[in-house]
């Protein structure tokens, strides 16, 4: 086919959209950035956390998490002295707002940020039918949405409830740690909006992490150490009730 | 919330499992009891149960067939199914299905139902005309030897088959019985007993939905039924129900008495929102009822008449128990919070994808499939064919 400047005139502006679409699609380049040299995990300072839902907010804003779904949520556990095995959980909303008012004034009130435990032995990986979701040399549970069935064992074997279908892309989907932001040496959206610090993303691979110091010289403790999935969120604090 | 009471996490509210998951293991235990009948007379010689042997393998295939479409329609993306075959995921439970699932569809059961009705497909290709002269060649597969020595090979090589078969049953069900008893997630699931359970309750099940089918086919023939025939099966049932019965009562005392962490939201839940369908429609209908009604008849000496009676109404309450078992386990393992603090509600979609509509038509869509294959491949005993013009004129 002979192309008649005519012919050219059409497709340029074609190309020209087309070349946008591959240059939208192609991550940020973050040169840098070494994956071995990282083993990323968060620590969760559970005193300090207030319940003011920033984190919550934060990542649902720079996530697109869809309303109703929660990539990161808050509890508010109420405990009463003489039964600390049944607590009183409330999570309005995944805590987005905030908590009204206690109604118990008795016994203790306080809050625990959930997310993804990023577990290095993490059931959600094991049962994936194509291997869709994943853990990152650099220690992060991911999912590819791409190639993700959509067949919801992931969320079955999930034990703290972390994962779940987004109703747009029908695949599952979770915390990524903020991936496309800690590859390019930002923190988490949760962790840069939490007000007290409660929220620490930490490198366990870097021994200049404050985090080293921070478990030498405090008793944390993971989410429900019985299900043995080495999971890499510490919380500091912690009340035997928080489940 | 909505149908919550107490905590869920707020990811937990909404089940992912619907009646669709449900009706897999339900469609998949008839097929792998339904052959394990069958194999009663290939391999074990049981000459009583003959008369239900090509029906309970036409049964089991018609089911085999409908098995997959539950999954598919469940998927959030149906159309990236085939990487399971293409990338399977070597450390995940659900990674096997397709291969058991091609496996024990081409490797045995259609393989051992080709070699049975090979004599009978050449026969019919011969006798027959039009379409079904050229629906039944092409099952031949080109293979129109029917000399003694060729059907004592389809003889020794659908024994083979079988004794291949038994095993790949087992594999079929109790595999799906892994995929949620390796849920360590999941109390309700998590139990090393889940796959044998499965696979006992898909025997009872796939038994006791041959031996209605083949009453129900002598209904419909006009034929009388053979009850030494009806008799053995419905001891088998009795029999195997017993073991499947025990193995439950193990795990629920097995649960009670070590109360652990989960017992005590567990025991709620079967005592409110499964009471129902766990206590009533599964334990007391489904399974102690019917076990009752087997052991009459093997107490009492019945006349034909009433044993007919009771081999129906136990065997329809057998299948009306086993499903809501696999309800129980399915929707009933999603009810409760894992951080048992709570509970949600399933809410069952009426036409949705994944609603009772698409689950009543995927329950009958086997039973169509199964009156095709009937009329394509009758599994009646005795043969009425016409002899073919070629071989008049010969």
């Amino acid at each position: 086919m002979n192309l008649t400047r005519r012919h050219l005139l059409l497709l340029l502006p074609a190309a020209g959209v087309a070349w946008k679409y591959v240059l939208a699609g192609t991550p940020e380049a973050a040169p840098n950035y070494k994956l071995s040299e990282h083993w990323w995990s968060m620590l969760i300072d559970l005193p300090k956390c207030i319940g003011c839902g920033n984190c919550v907010r934060a990542c649902q804003q720079e996530n697109d998490v869809p309303d109703g779904y929660f990539r990161t949520w808050i509890e508010r556990y109420h405990v009463n002295d003489y039964d600390i095995e049944n607590p009183v959980v409330d999570s309005p909303d995944g805590g987005k707002m905030g908590f009204p008012p206690a109604k118990d004034g008795s016994g203790k009130n306080f809050f625990v940020p959930k997310l993804c435990n990023h577990c290095a032995d993490s059931p959600c990986t094991q049962v994936c039918p194509v291997g869709a979701t994943f853990i990152s040399p650099d220690g992060v549970v991911l999912v590819d949405k791409t190639y993700c069935l959509g067949c919801r064992y992931c969320v079955q074997a999930c034990p703290y409830g972390c994962r779940f279908i987004n109703p747009k892309t029908d695949t599952a989907e979770k915390c990524t740690l903020c991936y496309h932001r800690i590859t390019k040496g930002l923190t988490t959206a949760c962790c840069e909006s939490c007000p007290t610090g409660a929220r620490q993303l930490a490198d366990l691979k870097n021994p200049n992490d404050p985090i080293h110091e921070f478990l030498k010289t405090h008793s944390v403790q993971v989410l429900k150490p019985s299900m043995a999935t080495h999971a890499k969120v510490y919380y500091n604090g912690m009340d035997g009730s928080v489940r | 919330m909505n149908g919550v009471e107490g905590f869920m996490y707020p990811n937990e509210v909404e089940l992912q499992w619907s009646v669709l998951i449900v009706l897999y293991p339900f469609l998949t235990g008839l097929v792998a009891g339904a052959f394990i009948l069958a194999s009663l007379e290939r391999v074990f010689n049981v000459e009583a149960v003959k008369p239900t042997y090509r029906l309970a393998l036409l049964t089991a295939l018609s089911f085999l067939l409908v098995a997959p479409l539950p999954l598919q329609l469940h998927l959030g993306h149906p159309e990236r199914s085939y990487e399971m075959y293409l990338t399977p995921h070597r450390t995940s439970a659900m990674a096997m299905f397709g291969f058991v699932y091609l496996w024990y569809l081409m490797a045995v059961l259609v393989l051992e139902i080709w070699l049975d009705y090979r004599r009978d497909i050449v026969e019919l290709s011969r006798s027959s005309t039009g379409l079904k002269r050229l629906i039944y060649r092409a099952m031949t597969l080109g293979s129109s030897n029917i000399s003694e020595r060729a059907l004592a090979i389809d003889e020794k090589t659908g024994w083979i088959t079988t004794i291949i078969g038994i095993p790949s049953a087992f594999l079929l069900h109790g595999y799906v019985g892994f995929i949620f008893g390796s849920i360590k997630a999941n109390p309700w699931w998590s139990t090393p007993l889940m796959p044998v359970v499965f696979l006992f309750s898909a025997m009872v099940s796939g038994i006791a939905a041959v031996m209605l089918l083949y009453m129900l086919f002598a209904l419909l023939r006009k034929q009388t039924i053979d009850m030494r025939c009806v008799d053995t099966i419905a001891r088998y049932l009795f029999y195997t129900f017993i073991i499947d019965f025990s193995l439950e009562m193990l795990d629920l005392i097995h649960r009670i008495y070590e109360s652990d962490e989960s017992f005590r939201s567990l025991d709620f839940m079967v005592h409110t929102k499964l009471y129902m369908s766990h206590i009533v429609i599964q334990i007391i209908c489904g399974t102690v009822v019917p076990i009752a009604l087997l052991a009459l008849t093997q107490l009492l000496k019945l006349t034909d008449i009433w044993r007919k009676r009771i081999y129906v109404t136990a065997g329809c309450l057998t299948l009306i128990g086993i499903f809501a078992m696999r309800w129980n386990v399915v929707i009933g393992g999603q009810l409760f919070s894992k951080s048992f603090l709570g509970y949600t509600t399933y809410k069952m979609g009426l036409v949705t994808r994944e609603g009772l509509l698409t689950a009543v038509v995927l329950t009958i869509l086997p039973f169509v499939i199964l009156g095709v294959l009937v009329k394509l491949l009758p599994p009646w005993t005795e043969r009425h064919f016409e002899p073919a013009p070629s071989a008049l004129s010969s």
